[in-house]
Formats: structure tokens, C-alpha cells, sequence
């Protein structure tokens, strides 16, 4: 990447520990040798992303893509590695550099029902984080709501109402609204499409295109749908079991995918094809990170898999301009 | 048709609430021969869950089966047959699979307790034999060491291999029709590929006729030999694959399938379809896409009719030759 990125991850590692209880201590008393369980839900992620920039983040259930963004957004702290933020590292942020980073970076979530406080109505969703930061005054609240709201195409007036009277696609320009009412530059979108209904989803996907235009958004979107992350991102990160595999430009990684993760999953993706379809499925399920395979976490499912998959994991390198894989295929 | 397999006429499902009557299920009309995959499309709230629990007979009041409705399978009419007959052809000749594997498994009870309880509901058989056909059941399904999984509580399981003995418990009788709603919505990709390959396998070896409900287009798309498209409790178009895909007549159809992001749409609008799907409680005169449709004129006041307006595709729409 040329200009300097507006958000880059250098090692970025996530591990949750699951200490040893009272019981389990008690247990170990009489040598039941409980241990501590520890899951590294995301494993040395190096990613830049620029300014202006959708990068998709595709994975499946389990891969540890929601952690990263969890962390990307400054909800969960990294247990190593370094994120800085317009080329400053976080960690060494004084506290007002720090706030303006949490207000720059904000997350959409992935279900509307659960992400909206039922008990507070539009107006104290949408209003009460510009007004404790003191972006907007509390007279001009409501006005401020009602522009918000506009722009994420709902009726000003609905800001008196109270979550559940909204459909799904409303909660989730509700959940939209709340996101860009203190002017955030990057928005994390975590799976933020994938409740909602094919005619719903179009309407949200567009209006993210929108407002991408209108207001020089940066995303990161995160999602196990290969469409939706082909049809908007200008480059694509594939996650599989806490690690990337594969980085490339969106048209780069659909038209040539190097990574055999990556040809798999492409080869899965329904497609709106009137051809009856022989379904030819990789074998096998995600791995659990309780207990990941030694070398590449892939190999076995993988239909290329050597011996030296086994005892030695891939680093990821470059295979073509801006596209990175990490695969021992590539070696030879 | 033939009578062996399942023919559904004027089917109206509706929900009597304190707010009024919810017609979920308004006039359907289909058929399902032996061997054959038909897609049910809708959105939430377009009836076509209602129209799969109808089959089986599942519908609690609320809501009932209106008077006039008929649901024939193999010559023999389910609406007018007794709770004790409904419980013996469910299970055994019509199974369902839902949409999530924990409505069907007991997280309590062993998967060989569950399976061998099921074989034996419907069949006087031995334990034995009994756990003989579950294994059976689990290996065709695709899922390796079946003794061992046999012992499994249904907690060990991934969210995949529940969904699979789910697929086991529904093939334990070699039912003649599986009504499955949504079963892959909740999987992955590629354990949904692995899914839609079994069944593929079973129904084309079996001769088993399958009922796959989704909201989700381009699943069927590849699967199913015919496409019924819902929508506020109506058929709206029906047809085969190909023709639905290829050359949809009814706009709702054609908004479903340009609503569907993929690399041909990168960079552009994708073409949505305005507004949202109507409150069942109060359902407009005439069309009930008239009010989000790009092409409604006067004449959409009144309900159009289901007809072929082609050889073999049907659609119920005014402008369906436009």
C-alpha cells in the first residue's frame, strides 16, 4: 500500500483463557489435573486498510473473524501485536487521541434485535452518544436525530418510537443511524446483512454504497457470504481458524483464488444458475481451536495436502501484485 | 397428477388473533410427484413455513386449516384424517427437517436413544434391529464412525453434524416425501454444500420427493426441478428451474433475483425492491404486490389468477405477458 494506511494490524493476537475453577481446584487437590483451556481465537494478523478503502472479511462460523473485529473496533483488547491508527500505535494514545480514535471507529452489529436497547426509544439510540460527546447540544438533539435518520432513510418522526415496533430491515438502519451519529471515518460491519431478507438485504447494501460515497467511509466488512462481500469490497481477507490465508484485490481472489481454502469455498457459493449443480463439497468441518492441526490448520480437508503441511505452517507471500497466500503450493 | 404423489388444492391456512384474521396461507395450489425437488421461495412472513407444517398436519390454534382446503397425498386426503392417523403417516411417510437441528433432537437424551425411539414408534422391531437401522441411517448421511456417534449426546455435535442426524432421523423410515425448511440456513458454505449434495444423492436414489423451503433463491436454484415463488400467503409464480431463473415473469420474482448481490452486480446499485413485505393482518384489495410493484396498473386491484402465461410456468399476474 502506498500513502501510509488508515488502520494497520501487525500481529494482532486474540487468546480467551478459561482459568481452573473452585471445583477444578478442589479436584486438582486429588490429582484430577484440571488445566486452563485456551482458545487463540486469532492468530498474528498483519492487515492495513486505507483510507476510503471496503476490505471483506470472509470466514466461517468459528475462524475468529467477529474476534478481529471485536478488536479492530476497540471492544476487546489484543493479547499481542499492535494496531495504530492514522500511522499512531493505540497503545500510546493519550486519553484524548484515545477518544477520538472510539469515535472514529464504530461497529454495526449483526442481529437488529438483539442490538438495540428495547427500553430506549430511537431519539436516545440514535441521540445519546453525540450528546455525551458533545457533538450535539441537547436542544438540537431531536433535530440532529431526525437528519440522522434521513440519511439512513427512515422517517424523522419515527424517532419517539421504541424498537420493536420496527421490522428488521428498519432496526437495522436504526442500528446504522446510531453508528454514524458521532461522524465515525471506519465502521466495522460485522455480518451485518446476513438476518435479513434477500429484497431487505439489497436495500441495505445499497445504502451502505451510499453512504460510502456521501461520507468517505472506510469499511471493514465482515461476513461468511461470498456474494455480498464480492459485490462490495475492493479487496478481500480470507480467515481460516484464527489466521489470514489468503489477501488479494476483490477481482483478483474471485478470478484466480490461490489459496485451496479459498477455491473451496468459492467452489460452495450458491450461485443464481439455472444449471443443475453437482454438488462436489470439501470434505470435512472446521477444526476446534481448542485443539488446531499442527502446520497449516488446513491440511486436513485439504485435497493438496503434502507431508510437509503436516509439520510446517505456510507463511503468507506474495503470488501476484497485492495478493498474498499462504500456501506450500506455492513453493514448488 | 398421480396419485402417488402429494397434490395440494386451495389451501388456506389462517391464524384466528385478537388483532383479526391472518391469512398466512391463502389458496395455494401444487404438486409434488415421487423423485421429484420442488423449491419453495418466499421472504419471512410469505406463508411458505405455514404451507410446510400444514402438510404435516402441525398447525396449533390459533391458526387452522380452512374448510375447502385439500391436501391429497399418495390418493389419501391428510386434512380430513384423524390425529391417529396424522401420527402414523408423520415420521414414516412424510418427514420433516427444520431449520434448526435442536428442534428435532432432545439435548437430554443420547442420539441413539432419540434414533432407536423413532424406528421404534412406528415399526415393532428389536432394539437391536432397532439400532442396526439408525447406524444405517448415519452412514448414509455421510457421517464417519457411526458407532461411536451413536453415543453422542447431542451437544458434541457441531452445528453441521446435528443437522445431519437430523437428515438420518428424517430418512430412518424411508419416508416417500420430506417437507425441509431451511435446513442450511444456519451452516456454513461448505457444510451446506455437503448438505445439498446428500440430499441431492438420497432423493435421486430413493425416488423420494423433497420439499425445500428457503428464502434463499440461489440454493434452490441449483437443487430443485421446479421453483414455486411466494408471497403474502400466494403462489405467484411457478414454473421449472431454468425458466424461473432464466426468464421470471412475475415482477416480485424478478426483484428477488435482482436483489441478489454477485460479481456481475460489483460497483453498481443492486436492484431492490422498495418498500417491505405487507402486515398479513391487512392485506390490500387485489395484488398484494401492487403497492412495491414497478409495473402495477388499475387492473391490480383486482386479484389476478395463477395461469400459465407459458408452457408450464405459471404466474399469477396481470402484466406477466408485459
Amino acid at each position: 500500500m502506498s500513502a501510509t494506511p488508515l488502520l494497520s494490524l501487525r500481529g494482532i493476537t486474540k487468546r480467551f483463557v478459561q482459568r481452573v475453577d473452585l471445583a477444578g481446584k478442589i479436584a486438582n487437590a486429588f490429582g484430577a489435573g484440571a488445566r486452563e483451556t485456551v482458545v487463540q481465537a486469532v492468530s498474528d494478523v498483519d492487515l492495513d486498510v486505507a483510507e476510503g478503502e471496503v476490505v471483506g472479511l470472509v470466514g466461517e462460523s468459528g475462524c475468529g473473524k467477529s474476534t478481529l473485529g471485536r478488536i479492530v473496533a476497540g471492544i476487546l483488547p489484543q493479547t499481542a501485536g499492535a494496531m495504530s491508527w492514522r500511522d499512531q500505535d493505540v497503545a500510546s494514545m493519550t486519553g484524548e487521541e484515545r477518544r477520538a480514535w472510539q469515535l472514529a471507529v464504530q461497529m454495526i452489529f449483526q442481529d437488529p434485535y438483539a442490538s438495540l436497547n428495547p427500553r430506549l426509544c430511537v431519539s436516545e439510540i440514535v441521540g445519546e452518544a453525540p450528546r455525551v460527546h458533545g457533538l450535539v447540544a441537547r436542544a438540537g438533539q431531536a433535530q440532529y436525530v431526525a437528519e440522522m435518520l434521513d440519511q439512513v432513510g427512515l422517517d424523522g418522526a419515527y424517532s419517539t418510537r421504541y424498537p420493536h415496533q420496527f421490522s428488521g430491515g428498519q432496526r437495522q438502519r436504526i442500528g446504522i443511524a446510531r453508528a454514524l451519529a458521532v461522524r465515525p471515518s471506519f465502521i466495522v460491519c460485522d455480518e451485518a446483512v446476513a438476518a435479513l431478507d434477500v429484497s431487505i438485504q439489497a436495500q441495505v447494501l445499497n445504502l451502505f454504497m451510499e453512504l460510502r460515497d456521501r461520507l468517505d467511509l472506510t469499511y471493514l466488512f465482515i461476513s461468511h457470504n461470498l456474494a455480498v462481500v464480492e459485490h462490495l469490497s475492493d479487496r478481500v481477507a480470507i480467515m481460516y481458524l484464527g489466521r489470514l490465508v489468503e489477501i488479494a484485490p476483490a477481482d483478483e481472489l474471485f478470478a484466480h483464488p490461490n489459496h485451496p481454502y479459498t477455491q473451496a469455498l468459492l467452489a460452495e457459493v450458491p450461485k443464481l444458475d439455472a444449471a443443475r449443480r453437482v454438488y462436489k463439497p470439501i470434505a470435512g468441518e472446521l477444526p476446534s481451536p481448542l485443539d488446531p492441526p499442527t502446520g497449516c490448520a488446513f491440511h486436513p480437508r485439504c485435497p493438496h495436502a503434502m507431508a510437509r503441511c503436516k509439520v510446517e505452517r505456510p507463511a503468507l507471500r506474495e503470488v501476484a501484485a497485492g495478493h498474498i497466500s499462504a500456501c506450500h503450493l506455492n513453493d514448488a | 397428477m398421480a396419485e402417488a404423489g402429494l397434490s395440494v388444492r386451495n389451501l388456506r391456512t389462517h391464524f384466528f388473533t385478537k388483532e383479526g384474521v391472518a391469512r398466512a396461507v391463502d389458496g395455494v395450489d401444487f404438486d409434488v410427484a415421487p423423485g421429484e425437488i420442488l423449491g419453495l421461495v418466499g421472504e419471512s412472513g410469505s406463508g411458505k413455513t405455514v404451507t410446510g407444517f400444514s402438510i404435516l398436519g402441525l398447525i396449533d390454534p390459533p391458526g387452522r386449516i380452512v374448510e375447502g382446503s385439500s391436501i391429497r397425498f399418495a390418493g389419501e386426503e391428510l386434512t380430513k384424517a384423524r390425529p391417529e392417523r396424522l401420527r402414523a403417516i408423520r415420521g414414516a411417510e412424510i418427514a420433516m427437517i427444520f431449520q434448526d437441528p435442536m428442534m428435532t433432537l432432545n439435548p437430554v437424551l443420547r442420539i441413539d436413544t432419540q434414533m432407536i425411539e423413532t424406528v421404534q414408534a412406528h415399526l415393532k422391531v428389536s432394539g437391536s434391529e432397532a439400532r442396526q437401522r439408525a447406524r444405517a441411517a448415519l452412514v448414509q448421511v455421510g457421517i464417519a464412525s457411526p458407532d461411536e456417534r451413536l453415543r453422542a449426546y447431542p451437544h458434541q455435535f457441531s452445528g453441521g453434524m446435528r443437522q445431519r442426524v437430523a437428515i438420518a432421523i428424517a430418512l430412518l423410515h424411508k419416508p416417500r416425501l420430506i417437507v425441509a425448511d431451511e435446513p442450511t440456513t444456519a451452516l456454513d458454505v461448505t457444510i451446506q454444500g455437503q448438505i445439498l449434495f446428500e440430499m441431492q444423492r438420497l432423493c435421486r436414489d430413493s425416488n423420494t420427493a423433497l420439499i425445500w423451503i428457503t428464502h434463499d433463491l440461489a440454493v434452490v436454484a441449483g437443487l430443485a426441478d421446479r421453483i414455486a415463488v411466494m408471497y403474502a400467503g400466494r403462489i405467484v409464480e411457478m414454473g421449472r428451474t431454468a425458466d424461473i431463473v432464466e426468464r421470471p415473469m412475475h415482477p416480485y420474482t424478478k426483484g428477488l433475483i435482482g436483489s441478489v448481490p454477485s460479481q456481475n452486480t460489483r460497483g453498481h446499485r443492486l436492484a431492490q425492491i422498495p418498500g417491505m413485505t405487507p402486515s398479513l393482518l391487512k392485506l390490500p384489495a387485489g395484488c398484494a404486490f401492487k403497492a412495491r410493484c414497478p409495473i402495477a396498473i388499475d387492473k391490480c386491484n383486482e386479484m389476478p389468477a395463477l395461469e400459465a402465461h407459458r408452457a408450464g410456468q405459471l404466474a399469477r399476474c396481470w402484466r406477466a405477458a408485459a
